[in-house]
């Protein structure tokens, strides 16, 4: 067995006996479970929501598992676990999803027990990937790091996890449930756009608390969260979140799938109401019961405690010299590395979206690559979000030029986090059963179109997201720009929306005229972009802002012009 | 006869699944043996490949070999019979993105 020792690392939560043996026994349930079913014990009616509860999906090639990467957070010794399952049981490759997980996409369902098994060893599994429950909980993936940090996210997410992990009352809830957690005053987790969504705040008397918003969700009906409470103790977190669960087991819709979900509870509710039957609730569960004792939450923060920073100048001698000396190193510097609380450390976001390449895979080298390099720069703990990139977060600034040398050398030092070539894009009808149209070679055509890391510098904040289908994976609908594959007669057309916000201003976008062909797409993509440089007021109005200055007229004027 | 004449007698058939132990994609070859390339897929008529996809269920499910089954449109291109779909088009041969994936990278793909 290779079980992370505890205390080994900061920043990772270190299983006890209790999460082992959990863990251990489902493995083997599901040995059996496959065993029964290859034996033809089950059916495949009675095996699939079994399969399904591991995280392990039918899709059009082959089988995919999901792998559970809590609050996407995980160690060196994690990744290099994913990259030998990568070569061992898949085609060497991994992709990391919009829910901060990974999938592969070539797995054998008589492998899938030892694959569980593999990942046991380093406290990993597929649990809460699939099926109607509470999914992974994701959060900040700048978690720990970011200056405008009110709480620790992964302190509540965790919480979540054990509460949620074969909770009775939330294993078969109408539909799925997402929870996203942004511990900062910035939101970097797109929380309103979850069944709930939580933001740390601090009310007047400067306690940290969380606000609530619920019935967030894209889909084919996108809605933004709505605010249930602007303000909930540290200590409430479970009982107030438990009254939202409750609300929506009893009220929620299981006799439609296309309306089960919580987003269709409270606009059908009304806000309103939903708010008073919570509030109901959240008052019948107020007590010691219910109370998150402090010491349980000291308990875990422990597990996150900052690992041992060096007291550094924040000015690094070495990083400007390599700034002045190295023009792409200065312009990564510039796009992908962010500001870290601690003096002379910074955040590096590692992308996954080289120009022309498939947003969110990775070779099992990189893999091994991006694990190496988290042991050697950043406390050999690493994280990845939900735009499908990884992120080192504490990264010494004296060392950044070295671990930028040695990611570009691998294909992973593309300096586009944030801008036109950072597309978030879902697997596509070249993978997923349930698409309609490929999301992919889309997204390599865009990026590619825009590979001049200037003209992407240029251009500036822009995010473009992919989907296959209406049902959103690739957040279509929080794209500035946002594009939907649909099936026209056996034809892909794609369906273009802009104003779409994932951030604080969430907003869902509109659609901004009939939809195109794939060769269409990118140059009415490229076209949006030159209104947006031709009308903004000045290099710094993104186009977002200049989008609501100037309105969707110019834009659908240039692209349907000819119609 | 052949699947490359049938498929010329208008609106074909070919009905298709996932292995069950490896999720590898099958086709209903000649005979009801189950073939992994679409070249030896069987071909069928409109009006037959019902009762043949409810034969080919019950058998699958007997023998534990194939699950989500079903029947899909096939077309006569240049003479070839392709699947109609997009979608049939890449299980048929594998990702349009990696070529080095699925059928396609080992020669098994639609003729």
């Amino acid at each position: 067995m290779n079980h992370i020792a505890p205390g080994a690392r900061a920043g990772i939560y270190h299983y006890d006996e209790i999460d082992r043996q959990f863990v251990a026994e489902r493995v083997e349930q599901f040995r059996k479970q496959v065993e029964r079913r290859l034996s033809g014990e089950l059916t495949e009616e009675e095996f699939k929501p079994v399969r399904l509860m591991n995280g392990l999906y039918l899709q059009l090639h082959a089988y995919m598992l999901r792998i559970a990467v809590p609050y996407g957070v995980m160690s060196a010794t994690q990744l290099r676990k994913l990259a030998a399952i990568g070569r061992k049981y898949d085609r060497g490759y991994g992709h990391f999803t919009t829910r901060q997980n990974l999938q592969y996409n070539w797995i054998k369902l008589e492998d899938t027990p030892a694959i569980l098994n593999e990942l046991a060893e380093v406290d990993m599994h597929a649990l809460q990937t699939s099926g109607n429950c509470v999914r992974n909980v994701t959060t900040d993936p700048f978690v720990g790091a970011a200056k405008d940090e009110v709480v620790d996210g992964r302190v509540y997410a965790e919480i979540l996890r054990q509460w949620t992990t074969m909770h009775p009352e939330f294993t078969y809830l109408p539909r799925k449930f997402k929870i996203a957690i942004s511990g900062a005053e910035s939101d970097r987790a797109a929380v309103r756009i979850h069944d709930v969504g939580l933001l740390a705040r601090r009310n007047d008397k400067g306690e940290a608390g969380f606000s609530f918003y619920v019935g967030g969700g894209l889909g084919r009906s996108p809605f933004v969260g709505k605010l249930v409470r602007a303000w909930v103790a540290q200590e409430d977190f479970v009982a107030y979140l438990e009254a939202i669960l409750r609300v929506y087991n009893q009220y929620g819709r299981r006799d439609n799938i296309y309306k089960a979900r919580i987003k269709i509870l409270v606009h059908e509710l009304g806000l309103e109401k939903f708010t008073q039957e919570v509030e109901e609730e959240f008052e019948r569960l107020r007590g010691p019961k219910y109370r998150l004792d402090p010491e349980i939450v000291e308990g875990v923060r422990q597990h996150f405690a900052p690992p041992p920073f060096e007291e550094l100048p924040d000015h690094s001698d070495l990083l400007e010299r390599a700034r002045a000396s190295d023009p792409a190193f200065a312009n990564w510097l510039a796009v992908n590395v962010a500001e870290h609380k601690a003096p002379g450390y910074a955040i590096a976001t590692i992308s996954l979206k080289p120009a022309g390449g498939i947003p969110g895979d990775a070779t099992c080298d990189q893999m091994d690559l991006v694990a190496d390099l988290a042991e050697r720069h950043s406390f050999g703990e690493l994280r990845v979000t939900h735009v499908q990139n990884l992120v080192l977060a504490h990264v010494k600034k004296d060392e950044l030029y070295d671990l930028w040398r040695q990611l570009d050398a691998a294909g992973l030092g593309s300096a586009n986090a944030g801008l036109i070539g950072d597309i978030i894009a879902c697997p596509g009808l070249d993978y997923c059963a349930l698409a309609n149209a490929r999301s992919i070679p889309l997204a390599q055509a865009i990026s590619a179109r825009f590979a001049d890391p200037v003209r992407q510098r240029t251009i500036g904040e822009l995010g473009i997201k992919i989907s296959g289908c209406i049902n959103a994976c690739g957040h279509h609908h929080v794209g500035a720009i946002g594009i939907l594959g649909v099936d026209k007669k056996g034809t892909e057309y794609y369906q273009i929306t802009v104003g779409g916000d994932p951030t604080l201003t969430t907003a869902i976008g509109d659609i901004l005229g009939p939809a195109v062909t794939e060769t269409e797409a990118v140059d009415a993509i490229e076209a949006i972009v030159d209104v947006y440089l031709a009308n903004r007021s000045d290099e710094s109005e993104r186009f977002i802002d200049t989008l609501r200055r100037v309105g969707h007229a110019p834009f659908k004027e240039r692209i349907y012009a000819a119609d | 006869m052949s699947a490359k004449d049938r498929s010329k007698e208008g609106s074909m058939k070919a009905i298709t699944a996932n292995r069950l132990r490896d999720g590898e994609v099958v086709f209903l070859g000649e005979g009801g043996r189950w073939v992994e390339s679409f070249v030896e897929a069987a071909l069928f008529q409109r009006a037959e490949s019902d009762a043949v996809l409810a034969e080919a269920k019950a058998k699958a499910e007997r023998e534990q070999f194939g699950v989500d089954i079903y029947a899909f449109e096939v077309v006569e291109q240049d003479g070839v019979p392709v699947p109609a779909t997009m979608r049939e088009r890449i299980r048929t041969a594998g990702p349009t993105v990696r070529l080095d994936l699925g059928k396609q990278s080992v020669g098994t793909q639609a003729a």
